[in-house]
C-alpha cells in the first residue's frame, strides 16, 4: 500500500497553512502504511541562502558538534528532534555539506534553496508532531506514509527521497528493475544511501535532469526507464508533478481549485481541504505526466 | 427516514442497520462520507440509500437488493461482486468498478477508470463518460453500455458479455471483435439507457464481443495443445 499526498498552493494567502493542511492530509492516510512517515516542505527561498536538512541517530551529541564544525562557514544550525536545518551561504553549499557529513552519524536528508525534509519511523501523527510540521509555511509539499515492502524500516528507508538539489520523490508501488539501474548508476558515480527501490527512482530522475532534461521530460523518460508499479509524486523548487505507470494499479486522486492543486492516494486525504466541495476532482490517467509550477 | 452522519457515527452502525433493515423498503441517508471505505456493502434487503458525497473503496460491494445513489465520486472497487439491485454514482468511479458483478444495474454518470467490468458475470453497467484500459477483461456475461470512449485492450479474452461503445475504442483486446448492430442490439441498448435514465440514440453505438477463437477447444488444432 503506502499513502502519498501532495499540495501545491496557487493562493499565497494559504502559505502560512501549508504545513497544517499537508499534515492533516497525511494523517488521514495513516492506515495505508504504519511503518514510517515523512514530509517535504518547500519554503520561500531567501536570496543568496541555501539550506540543508540533516538527520542523526545521536542528535544530542552530533548537533552541538555540527554547530561547532560549521561555525567557520557562517552557517546556522536549528535542531528539530532528530533532524536539523542548516542555513548557509548558497555558494558554499558543497563544502558545508561535506563538513556536515563528516560529523558523527549525520546523514543529509535534503539540500537546496527551498526544500526541507523530515522523516522518521513511526505513524504520521507522531512524525508530524515531532518535527512541528503543522507550524511550517511554504508554497508546496509532499508527504508519504510507508508500508515497507522493498527494504528495511529505517529512517533512511522512509520517504521522501531527495537525490538532487530541491528535488524529492515519494512512491507508492514497487519497482522491478531497480537493482540493475542502481548498478548502472553506481558505475557512473551516483551514491546511494539505501537498498530501497524508490531511492533508485529518485536518482534516475536526478540523473536525467543532470543530463539536461526538464523534470517533465525526465518523468517521460521514467515511463520507459523504470519497470514496475508506481504512482510518484515528485517535488522540485518550482512545483510538483505526478506520474503513474501504464498499468496504474496504485490509486491516485487529483483535485484542483483556484487556490490549490492537491494529490492523494485516496479522496479521504483531500476531504478536509478548503473548498473541496467545489473542486474539480479526477483520477490521473496512466502513463501521463502532470506538473504544476509557479 | 434514518440519517447516518459518518462524521459522528461509525461506519459499522450504518452497515449493521442496512443489513438489519429486513425488507421494509426503508430509505436511508448517509451524510459526510468524506471518501470512507465500504459504505453500504452487502445490502441484502430492498431499501433506498442516498450517500451525500464522495465515497472510497468498495462502496455497494456485494449489493443484493439495495438501490444505492452516491452523490459524488467513488473510489476503487465500486459495487464489486454486485448480485442485484441498483447502484448509481453521479461522479466518476475509480478502477475495477463492477468487477465480477453477477446481476443488477450499475450506472456511472461520470467516467470509470481502468478495468471497469473486469470478469463480469451478468451485471449490466452503463457509463455516461469513458472507461479506462483493460475494461471487460474476461467478461463472461452481462452488458456494458459506454457513451464515451474505451481505453486500451477492451474486452481482452472476453467470453459472452456484450459491449456497446458510442465513442472511440483505443484498442481491442485479444479475441474481442466488432460485431454488427442489429435491431435486437439497438433494442437492448435502448432498454439499458432507459433503465439508467440516460438519453442517447442507440443507433450511435457499436457492438463488441467475443470472436470465440480463444476459449473453444478446436479439434483441428489438437496437435498444438
Amino acid at each position: 500500500m503506502c499513502g502519498i499526498v501532495g499540495l501545491f498552493l496557487k493562493d499565497r494567502a494559504l502559505e502560512p497553512r501549508l504545513g497544517a493542511l499537508l499534515s492533516d492530509m497525511l494523517v488521514t492516510m495513516t492506515d495505508r502504511g504504519p511503518d514510517s512517515a515523512g514530509i517535504a516542505v518547500y519554503g520561500a527561498p531567501r536570496p543568496g541562502r541555501a539550506r540543508i536538512t540533516v538527520q542523526s541517530s545521536a542528535p544530542d551529541t552530533d548537533f552541538p558538534a555540527l554547530a561547532e564544525a560549521l561555525a567557520r562557514f557562517d552557517a546556522e544550525v536549528a535542531a528539530k528532534s532528530t533532524h536539523a536545518v542548516i542555513s548557509l551561504d548558497a555558494p558554499r553549499l558543497a563544502e558545508v555539506r561535506a563538513a556536515a557529513e563528516a560529523v558523527g552519524a549525520i546523514r543529509v536528508m535534503s539540500a537546496g534553496e527551498a526544500v526541507e525534509i523530515f522523516k522518521e519511523v513511526g505513524l504520521p501523527a507522531q512524525v508530524v508532531d515531532r518535527f512541528g510540521i503543522r507550524a511550517m509555511a511554504g508554497s508546496h509539499g509532499v508527504g508519504h506514509t510507508r508500508m515497507a515492502t522493498e527494504s528495511a524500516v529505517t529512517t533512511l528507508g522512509a520517504h521522501p527521497f531527495s537525490t538532487g538539489p530541491d528535488q524529492c520523490l515519494v512512491h507508492n508501488g514497487s519497482l522491478s528493475n531497480h537493482n540493475n539501474l542502481r548498478r548502472e548508476m553506481l558505475r557512473e558515480g551516483v551514491r546511494f544511501e539505501t537498498e530501497n527501490d524508490s531511492e533508485v527512482a529518485a536518482a534516475y530522475l536526478t540523473a536525467r535532469m543532470a543530463a539536461g532534461r526538464s523534470l517533465g521530460e525526465a518523468l517521460d523518460d521514467a515511463l520507459t526507464g523504470l519497470d514496475g508499479f508506481y504512482t510518484f509524486v515528485v517535488g522540485a523548487k518550482s512545483g510538483f508533478g505526478v506520474l503513474r505507470d501504464p498499468i496504474a494499479c496504485k490509486p491516485a486522486v487529483l483535485a484542483e481549485t483556484d487556490q490549490w492543486v492537491a494529490f492523494g492516494s485516496e479522496y479521504r486525504a483531500l476531504a478536509g481541504l478548503p473548498g473541496i466541495e467545489t473542486a474539480r476532482v479526477w483520477e490521473p490517467e496512466p502513463a501521463t505526466v502532470y506538473f504544476w509550477e509557479r | 427516514m434514518p440519517v447516518f452522519d459518518l462524521a459522528e457515527q461509525p461506519l459499522r452502525a450504518l452497515n449493521a442497520a442496512l443489513h438489519a433493515s429486513g425488507g421494509d423498503n426503508g430509505r436511508f441517508e448517509v451524510l459526510n462520507p468524506r471518501g470512507a471505505h465500504s459504505v453500504a456493502v452487502g445490502v441484502e434487503h430492498p431499501c433506498e440509500i442516498e450517500v451525500m458525497g464522495p465515497v472510497g473503496y468498495y462502496c455497494g460491494g456485494m449489493n443484493e437488493a439495495g438501490e444505492i445513489t452516491v452523490r459524488g465520486s467513488a473510489g476503487p472497487g465500486l459495487a464489486e461482486n454486485m448480485m442485484g439491485g441498483r447502484v448509481v454514482v453521479e461522479g466518476d468511479a475509480s478502477q475495477y468498478a463492477g468487477a465480477t458483478g453477477h446481476g443488477g444495474l450499475l450506472v456511472i454518470r461520470g467516467s470509470a477508470a481502468s478495468r471497469c467490468g473486469i470478469s463480469l458475470k451478468g451485471l449490466d453497467i452503463v457509463v455516461g463518460g469513458s472507461i479506462g484500459h483493460m475494461s471487460a477483461f474476461m467478461a463472461q456475461s452481462g452488458r456494458m453500455v459506454v457513451l464515451g470512449d474505451a481505453g486500451e485492450a477492451l474486452g481482452d479474452s472476453i467470453y459472452e458479455a456484450r459491449i456497446y461503445v458510442r465513442g472511440t475504442v483505443k484498442s481491442l483486446g485479444t479475441d474481442c471483435i466488432e460485431k454488427p448492430m442489429r435491431d435486437e442490439h439497438r433494442a437492448e441498448v435502448a432498454d439499458l439507457l432507459e433503465a439508467a435514465g440516460i438519453a442517447a440514440d442507440p443507433a450511435d453505438f457499436r457492438r463488441y464481443g467475443s470472436a470465440r477463437k480463444l476459449y473453444h477447444f478446436d479439434v483441428d488444432h489438437a496437435d498444438a495443445y
